[in-house]
């Protein structure tokens, strides 16, 4: 599904990410760690193509083809589809109007996905003005219902989210990669024996959302350089236990 | 700071009146207005006035001079010229030049000199109208200077809608529009005033407009000038002169290339409980616009908002001048002011969900206009996005 191939990463001048090498398979769901300011958000960022976010070297492949200088809604058209930690606020813009934007040309009954994100009395109100942590991580969800990406990158899905919601939250992550059981329809072919087709990268520093969704692999990021891959809740042990420093240690 | 409002407002120095003509070929008197023109019909509809009657209480169309129709078909409204209106009241002669001086500047006095007509719309006591009655001005004489004076009185506790359409025939080259309008909302009145303009190119248009509002009364006023227009200047006022009585003032301007936009309005809070909000949206895509806004408390527990907003599309000078005048303690107002380009985040942030770059700038942008005004002709939307559809061509 993703590919990353020696990926190095500019901002404003200064190399953030470093020879990064990862690779996403088709239905897994990767978890990514790291610090505060270890460059996940921009790994993210440059997965998407935002300006700002200058690839000097390494190549991107979505799907097989290579999308490192596509513009941003080219990759978005192709399947990519990303939850930000701080979205911008739209004067005037109805986040029920953006809901129906993000379906592109399907007809999606934005009422019926704005209840199961628990968000319809947001509908009539301005995109993520003055929302709460948690409301506009629900709005973002709500968008990528709608949009139904294939791969959906969500950067720190779980920070701000009271518990109530992170519950709803990981629902919402598991029914968008099509996993859990909740929404399980047919009772006599249980879901894991056929495999999904939706992907997704995870980016935590907590590990919290763990305790809500399936993941299938994790991945360290440590001062721009990807450092470890193994088991994502192993990881979470070795970081807890020992911090990201001692994981990078034992790492290199 | 307000004299230089004051300055503006005999804005073009001594000659902005001449060369135009006082005097237009009279237009015959429409019984039906089916019988319009349909060009025209098409032409009026894109400013809110449509002449079928359809959803409208009251009609009142001038064309250059003439009167071409008014009427009504509701008892809770009467619509009718002004000089008409003064024959049959007496007392309106007091509503006439008490709110706007006619020595206020050259404009005003020529309006006084060489009178053309104008509306006379008021709602009786206690009625509520609910469907809006509609009015149209326009220009189709080459080089006329036409001079309206109307007069609205929403009497104490009734509800009024207006719209009023102002716009010249494709074709005309020059011409001028001053238009005197006094409003006057009563105790406990309600008055929904919607101006939608639609000049030509080169045309100049000086409104001089004044509101008075009683105890309890509310005037809520949105202005809409999206297409070219010569020179527009105007900076009405309103006078809160009863207990609880409120103001809001919505604007939306875009100035192309070639257009000098000078519009504002100044709200006066003399009495407890007074509010008044004034919130204007503008985008210069080439033209000059001057956004201002003023609040003068003149006593304790008033409360003003001021928000002026501005893009810079392409090119273009965007100059918002908000003030706010406190005379006494414990008055309570505020004001907030940008101008700038769209936030380049906002427009990646729609591309990450699919959009084009040039549908993610329009639908910013319609967002940005968007200031809930209820009733507004559905044309309008898609003027909006004309508008930005030919900003971004010109730019690419």
């Amino acid at each position: 599904m993703l590919k990353i191939e020696d990926l190095v990463v500019e901002v404003e001048g200064r190399t953030i990410l470093n020879r990064i090498n990862l690779e996403i398979p088709e239905g897994e769901t990767h978890i990514l760690f790291g610090p505060n300011g270890s460059g996940k958000s921009t790994l993210m960022m440059a997965i998407m193509g935002f300006s700002g976010y200058r690839v000097s070297s390494g190549r991107i492949f979505f799907k097989g083809e290579d999308i490192t200088h596509l513009p941003i809604h080219e990759r978005a058209r192709r399947g990519i589809g990303v939850a930000f930690q701080r979205p911008p606020a739209i004067n005037g813009l109805k986040t029920r109007d953006v809901v129906s934007l993000c379906a592109g040309q399907k007809v999606v009954d934005v009422g019926g996905l704005a209840r199961k994100a628990n968000f319809e009395t947001f509908l009539d109100r301005d995109l993520n003005l003055n929302f709460s942590g948690g409301e506009m991580k629900r709005s973002e969800m709500l968008q990528l219902l709608a949009q139904s990406p294939d791969l959906v990158l969500l950067d720190e899905p779980e920070s701000g989210v009271d518990l109530e919601n992170v519950v709803l939250l990981g629902e919402i992550i598991n029914e968008l990669l099509e996993r859990g059981v909740r929404h399980r329809k047919a009772p006599d072919t249980p879901p894991h024996r056929k495999k999904g087709t939706k992907s997704a990268l995870v980016i935590t520093h907590t590990g919290h959302i763990l305790d809500y969704i399936t993941a299938d692999k994790g991945h360290v990021l440590y001062n721009g350089v990807l450092c470890c891959a193994r088991n994502a809740r192993e990881i979470l042990q070795w970081i807890r236990e020992y911090g990201y420093e001692e994981c990078f240690k034992c790492a290199s | 700071m307000r004299k230089l409002a004051n300055d503006k407002s005999s804005t073009g120095g001594a000659s902005a009146t001449a060369g135009y003509s006082d005097e237009a070929e009279p237009h015959k008197y429409l019984d039906q207005l089916e019988n319009v023109d349909p060009e025209e019909a098409k032409r009026w509809l894109n400013i809110g006035v449509d002449v079928s009657g359809e959803n409208r209480s009251g009609t009142y169309i001038q064309k250059d001079c003439s009167i071409v129709h008014s009427g009504c078909g509701s008892k809770d409204v009467e619509v009718m010229g002004i000089s008409q209106a003064l024959q049959t009241y007496d007392w309106l002669s007091d509503y006439v030049w008490r709110l706007v001086s006619p020595d206020k500047d050259e404009f005003t006095k020529k309006a006084r000199e060489k009178p053309h007509e104008g509306y006379f719309i008021r709602s009786k006591q206690g009625a509520v109208v609910k469907e809006p009655v509609q009015s149209c001005l326009y220009i189709s004489e080459e080089g006329l200077s036409q001079h309206v004076h109307n007069i609205v009185i929403a009497e104490e506790g009734s509800e009024l809608h207006i719209i009023t359409g102002c716009a010249t025939s494709p074709n005309l080259q020059r011409g001028m529009h001053v238009g005197i309008s006094e409003f006057y909302v009563k105790k406990n009145a309600t008055l929904h005033f919607t101006m939608i303009h639609q000049w030509g190119e080169q045309i100049e248009v000086r409104p001089r407009s004044a509101i008075y509002v009683e105890e309890g009364g509310t005037v809520v006023s949105n202005y809409i000038s999206l297409s070219p227009v010569g020179s527009l200047q105007m900076y009405p006022v309103t006078y809160l002169e009863g207990e609880n009585s409120v103001a809001r003032f919505n604007s939306i301007l875009v100035a192309p290339e070639g257009c000098e936009l000078d519009v504002g309005s100044k709200v006066v809070l003399s009495r407890p409980g007074a509010r008044a909000e004034i919130i204007s949206r503008s985008i210069t895509t080439g033209g000059t616009i001057i956004a201002r806004g003023e609040m003068d408390a003149r006593c304790e527990g008033v409360k003003g908002h001021l928000e002026c907003k501005g893009l810079i599309l392409k090119e273009g000078i965007m100059h918002a001048i908000p003030e706010i005048v406190g005379r006494v303690p414990g008055v309570d107002l505020s004001h907030e002011a940008a101008v700038g380009k769209i936030d380049q985040k906002e427009i990646e942030y729609l591309m990450a969900r699919g959009l084009d770059e040039e549908t993610a700038v329009s639908t910013i942008v319609r967002g940005f206009l968007n200031v809930d005004i209820e009733g507004l002709p559905p044309g309008l939307a898609e003027d909006i996005d004309r508008v930005v559809s030919e900003t971004q061509n010109d730019a690419m």
